[in-house]
């Protein structure tokens, strides 16, 4: 039951990642990545969120939800990749922006969440 | 030799990238919701193997980033100068399957767990290390497979 709870919400994930990407890709012009920045900082508060919320969850909730919708929303592999791909075009200011913003504002916006989900329900 | 895109789930720069939604939206929309399905659930796997303790380093994770991260770098060399790619392979293999095997959430929340009193060094160790060792796997995906793969005569 986990199991296809996982597949379920991450078959939806991947593709609101791909579609959320092109969507802001088509909105700017910029070398920054901002499709996929997009896309892990909604997946960060939502999973902060669901994480705050404690035993208050059902388990099947945040396995198909967090685990999956959001586990597949996210990516941490076009990230690096992007990363790479502006140093070698020595855009070196967008990749390290890239590197310390995504970082800061997920790791902020996933503690955040966290608080105020734990602060409402938890 | 054709340039890498910068963004491998989607880069609307390149035209075929541009119009793949137009021709083909249930075929790209579908492998990619399967890819990422089976993605995850590799993710999940691991994670149920290898649970992290509490207050400890998590280890699943930090393996499942960075492998993806190296896969990354293997399959962008393969389908942008190597082969003459099928058009769902992208789409599958790095929108779909890496992008939901790997995680930037997960990431997030891990850390912010660890930042408590007794383990602020070790979530920004986990931080770090996870970026500092994603990063070397994309460059190394990317060196080892120009080095053992041949590149398509240059167009």
């Amino acid at each position: 039951m986990t199991v296809l709870l996982v597949f379920l919400g991450a078959a939806v994930g991947a593709p609101m990642r791909y579609l959320t990407d092109r969507a802001v890709q088509s909105r700017h012009q910029s070398l920054f990545p901002w499709g996929t920045f997009t896309v892990n900082l909604i997946g960060c508060v939502l999973l902060g969120g669901l994480a705050g919320a404690g035993t208050a969850l059902p388990a099947a909730v945040y396995s198909l939800l967090g685990t999956g919708f959001c586990g597949a929303l996210t990516t941490y592999s076009t990230f690096s990749y992007e990363t790479i791909r502006l140093v070698e075009r020595q855009s070196y200011f967008a990749a390290a922006a890239n590197v310390v913003v995504s970082v800061a504002a997920g790791v902020g916006a996933a503690a955040f969440a966290y608080e105020a989900a734990h602060a409402l329900v938890g | 030799m054709p340039e890498e895109p910068l963004d491998p789930d989607v880069d609307l720069r390149d035209p075929v990238q541009q119009r793949e939604l137009v021709r083909h939206r249930v075929s790209v929309l579908g492998v990619i919701a399967l890819g990422g399905g089976l993605g995850a659930l590799a993710r999940y796997g691991l994670a149920q193997a290898f649970p992290t303790e509490n207050g400890g380093f998590p280890w699943a994770t930090f393996w499942t980033n960075v492998a993806g991260c190296f896969l990354i770098g293997v399959l962008m060399v393969l389908v942008t100068e190597a082969w003459s790619a099928h058009r769902l392979v992208r789409p599958f293999l790095g929108v779909g399957v890496l992008g939901g095997f790997t995680t930037f959430s997960t990431y997030a929340v891990e850390a912010r767990n660890l930042l408590q009193p007794d383990t602020v060094p070790l979530a920004f160790g986990y931080l770090g290390g996870t970026l500092a060792a994603a990063l070397l796997a994309v460059l190394l995906g990317h060196a080892i497979t120009r080095k053992l793969v041949p590149v398509e005569a240059a167009v």
